[in-house]
């Protein structure tokens, strides 16, 4: 993301008074698209059983992902729930990893131990991967906790869903954010469903950027389809708790095209609604619309980059499959750091 | 050596840690203003200041959580539950972050923290705030349970389980912190999983951890009386279990006793005489026995409450009945 904030070259778009390079917005359009390709070849895969367990894909949520991504520094931490294939592949994480993860292989990103639910980069700052609804929104707060203890002006991304935010957890972490002024941006991305029940029916107050005003955390409510809006409405809030003046909540307005899980129909909504969403907001086609507008692409161009993108990932797929499966030897591994080999249970053995 | 108390012990150990380290700090609910509920940190606040000594609002779910989220960013907490009772509100981070953190991220985050506080059942406060739960993290890979029964142990293994680079469940006894003990003073670390034998005997084994260490080696007393010489084991590190320590004691003795506070059902002492059957089977000369708490939740009323617990009286009867001399 080295175009990020640069002016380099003289086309673009201005929106909202903020210039974005043709060079960045072709960045921003092609991860959005890999994303969009990624997971409906997951989806594929999954569908041939070779993908296995429980599997959350993110297609409609590509502008959260990658705006978000535009917003911060690569030191910043992110952490996410299970639906965590789009933010990671945002972040820069080497696609086959991820998806030799998604199959179960050696060369997984966390080597075939996680799956779907559990994608973590170290190197990335990218802190999963987390399967408990919410349980990431105290470990986001630690994050920004250590940042705050070692003064490194790193700030935590710390996302959840509009199913998460009625976890205890999130509250009691709003408030000791609040309370210690910790650098953390609390991501909701509201896609309206948690699993099968709308907000309207899980939530009293819809309205979910508001859930921080008894701890004083300031909440503001983004296009979530927008992947420019996303981005300048990120930035503001990072800038907000870089500088010290503590949490911000930010809902993302957004939609997911497919069930909650592979294994959800999704029959708790109408078809029109879907399509509504699909046809009538989808951030991929909205950026092309603007780029195109703009005169810096063409239909045909774009129709050739869907082309170039979905063979990347048909290779990327090729790849992963074709690695091992972990050795059996690696059940054995990195359940405790400082083994203890003269006590019991014994380190790498049964009995 | 200087004679100090139990929670003193602890507040060298946590004190001469966070000298060393400028990672190590300390987070729970009135752990600096007030100086500890239990007086544990005392002084600490003075000594370190608010940056490292940290009062929290009430909500252990959170500032668990907190903790695992610090401790994979680089640092390394020492959490405080006043009591475990209260942490099971903390169960979630507990057993399904920070346990498995390492394992499921494919060796690339750490979770080196402690958890800690007042284990056990106190005096006289009923059935929500008297429970053993060493038993419940015992059985998850990827935790150690440590729990130690004098002053000595207190400062060495606290000190150990500090430095050590996984996630510690340090459970201390609400009944021993006025405990007075030899401690060493300066640094002083004892390696973790690793058993001590309290007292040396001959006819019976007696293996107790945390307050029941105490009990034993009072029931040891009595027992010599009667012309039984017993052996005291003390695991010390319940997870991992230094079982090598113990079968060497019940091959020499031939006869063991488990007792632990908490309820028998799956309970330490099960796993514990499990190893024996396992291991020391041709050694037994006499099935092992146990001496837990009652299968009840704790009762409030004096007589009830005693009647609830292991009392010494029973490990004396049940070492007799393993010795044929009951």
């Amino acid at each position: 993301m080295t175009t990020k904030n640069q002016k380099e070259s003289q086309t673009g778009i201005t929106q909202e008074g903020r210039f974005y390079s043709a060079e960045r917005l072709h960045a921003m359009h092609d991860m959005m698209l890999y994303i969009r390709r990624f997971e409906e070849k997951a989806g594929q895969m999954y569908g041939l059983k070779k993908i296995g367990g429980f599997c959350h894909l993110c297609n409609g949520q590509e502008a959260v992902c990658v705006g978000m991504e535009e917003a911060s520094e690569p030191t910043d931490y992110m952490m996410t729930s299970y639906r965590d294939h789009g933010h990671i592949l945002a972040r820069g994480s080497e696609p086959t990893a991820i998806m030799a993860e998604l199959l179960g292989r050696a060369g997984g990103i966390v080597g075939g131990k996680g799956g779907s639910m559990h994608m973590f980069d170290k190197e990335k700052n990218f802190a999963g991967g987390n399967g408990i609804v919410g349980e990431q929104v105290p470990i986001g707060t630690g994050f920004a906790f250590a940042s705050k203890y070692n003064d490194d002006k790193r700030v935590s991304i710390t996302i959840m869903g509009d199913g998460g935010v009625n976890q205890g957890a999130v509250y009691e972490s709003f408030n000791m954010a609040a309370l210690w002024k910790l650098p953390v941006v609390f991501v909701i991305e509201n896609n309206q469903y948690a699993m099968g029940t709308s907000l309207s029916r899980a939530s009293a107050e819809t309205h979910l950027y508001k859930r921080g005003i008894s701890f004083k955390v300031p909440g503001i409510q983004v296009d979530g389809m927008d992947v420019l809006e996303v981005e300048r409405k990120m930035s503001e809030a990072i800038e907000h708790a870089r500088s010290g003046k503590g949490p911000m909540i930010v809902e993302m307005m957004t939609y997911r095209y497919r069930g909650h899980s592979m294994s959800d129909p999704a029959t708790y909504r109408t078809r029109d609604e879907v399509d509504e969403w699909r046809s009538g907001r989808d951030p991929i086609v909205r950026l092309q619309k603007q780029m195109i507008e703009a005169g810096l692409s063409t239909e045909v161009d774009f129709k050739q980059k869907d082309k170039d993108i979905k063979k990347e990932v048909v290779a990327v797929a090729k790849a992963a499959e074709a690695q091992p499966e972990p050795d059996l030897s690696a059940l054995w591994d990195d359940i405790v750091t400082d083994e203890i080999p003269n006590a019991y249970p014994y380190p790498r053995q049964v009995g | 050596m200087a004679k100090i108390t139990y929670r003193e012990a602890l507040n060298q150990a946590m004190c001469q840690e966070m000298e060393r380290d400028e990672r190590v700090f300390l987070m729970g609910e009135e752990v600096a203003e007030y100086n500890g509920a239990y007086k544990v940190s005392q002084g600490m606040l003075d000594k370190f200041g608010p940056r490292r000594v940290i009062d929290t609002p009430i909500t252990e779910l959170g500032f668990a959580g907190l903790g695992v989220g610090a401790a994979m960013a680089g640092l390394r907490p020492v959490i405080e539950f006043m009591t475990w009772n209260f942490a099971i509100l903390a169960a979630d981070q507990i057993v399904n972050a920070a346990a498995k953190m390492k394992y499921m991220t494919g060796g690339q985050y750490d979770c080196p923290m402690v958890f800690r506080g007042a284990g056990g059942a106190a005096a006289r406060v009923s059935s929500q705030h008297s429970q053993a739960f060493e038993n419940w993290y015992a059985n998850i890979p990827g935790l150690k349970v440590v729990m130690p029964s004098n002053p000595a142990d207190a400062k060495g293994l606290l000190a150990a389980s500090i430095r050590d680079n996984d996630t510690v469940i340090f459970i201390e006894n609400e009944m021993n912190y006025g405990d007075i003990g030899e401690v060493p003073e300066g640094e002083y670390i004892i390696p973790l999983g690793k058993a001590d034998i309290k007292r040396v005997g001959s006819d019976v084994t007696l293996i107790a951890h945390s307050r029941m260490t105490g009990y034993a080696l009072l029931a040891a007393e009595e027992l010599a009386k009667q012309g039984i010489d017993a052996e005291v084991v003390d695991p010390r590190t319940i997870r991992p279990l230094d079982e090598a320590t113990i079968l060497a004691s019940v091959a020499k003795t031939n006869r063991a006793v488990v007792i632990e506070e908490g309820w028998r059902f799956a309970g330490i002492g099960a796993e514990i005489s499990a190893r024996i059957m396992e291991k020391g089977f041709d050694d037994l000369d006499a099935p092992v026995a146990r001496v837990t708490g009652k299968d009840v939740p704790m009762p409030y009323a004096a007589n009830l409450e005693k009647h609830a617990l292991p009392s010494v009286a029973e490990i004396v009867e049940a070492a007799r009945v393993v010795c044929n001399r009951a």
